[in-house]
């Protein structure tokens, strides 16, 4: 059987398990828009009563507070090795990351080990995050001036 | 409606860091920093108000729209009090994510077994 290279690089990429980088993807995608889709539901619940603002704020502590209970069962973890960037990305990552050192560094005291590694990720996004918005407070306050 | 773009816009936004897992050497803490500080300038240049409007939780349960709760946050704050408003405005509206964050935190170590993360 003769093969030119075009037959032969068809033949392998029908062989070949699809590639991890657009695996890793789709697990993103589906986790991380699922997380979403749950979001959004319990937005639309909380929306019943109150208004868009706290109907959100809500929101986030719901799921922050479902992600703390599968970060305490070990479930999160479990996900996160699947679906990266999509267990990663929403607020339920940011709150994987405060509660997982939490335990983690139990051993190590409630205040050099539980009270500070918690930051070690919400640290930085606390930090950047509000010096980013005080740059655009301060923008926006100019040219509320200017203007 | 409402509940498909929320799945496939925050579907999307973690495909993105997918992208940046796979292809950058970027650390998850360096991702989250990045995804909030854009969330912050792309709210600060409104793009990402129409966004919220119509994926709901798809655009603001990924960090990009805590970066957008924190900009927002400062504007409101800079209209009712002015120059003070910078530095009260983005923690006041993220107070409730940032609390409980640390809240279920302190619970979960004071109920949770030191054990392998992995």
């Amino acid at each position: 059987m003769k093969l030119n290279p075009k037959d032969y690089a068809h033949m392998v990429s029908r062989a070949s398990p699809p590639s991890p980088v657009a695996k890793d993807c789709l697990w993103a995608f589906f986790v991380g828009g699922g997380i979403c889709l749950l979001g959004e539901i319990l937005r639309q619940f909380f929306l019943i009563w109150y208004d868009t603002s706290l109907a959100g704020t809500l929101t986030s502590i719901a799921l922050i507070f479902m992600s703390a209970v599968c970060t305490v069962a070990g479930w999160y973890q479990k996900l996160a090795a699947k679906a990266g960037a999509g267990t990663l990305v929403p607020i339920t990552g940011f709150a994987n990351s405060v509660v997982s050192p939490a335990i983690e560094f139990k051993a190590e005291g409630w205040v050099s080990g539980v009270g500070a590694r918690i930051f070690g990720i919400a640290g930085p996004v606390i930090a950047y995050g509000t010096a980013a918005s005080a740059v655009w407070g301060l923008l926006y306050w100019l040219l509320g001036k200017v203007g | 409606m409402n509940y498909l773009w929320a799945f496939v816009i925050g579907g999307a936004i973690c495909v993105v860091g997918q992208l940046l897992i796979d292809y950058t050497s970027l650390t998850p803490a360096r991702i989250l920093t990045g995804y909030v500080v854009s969330g912050v300038i792309l709210s600060a240049v409104g793009l990402y108000k129409p966004l919220v409007d119509l994926a709901g939780a798809g655009a603001s349960v990924p960090l990009l729209g805590f970066g957008h709760l924190l900009a927002q946050g400062v504007k409101q704050a800079v209209d009712q009090c002015g120059l003070p408003g910078i530095f009260t405005g983005g923690l006041t509206a993220a107070a409730g994510g940032i609390a409980a964050s640390i809240l279920f935190g302190l619970l979960a170590a004071l109920i949770g077994k030191s054990r392998d993360q992995n």
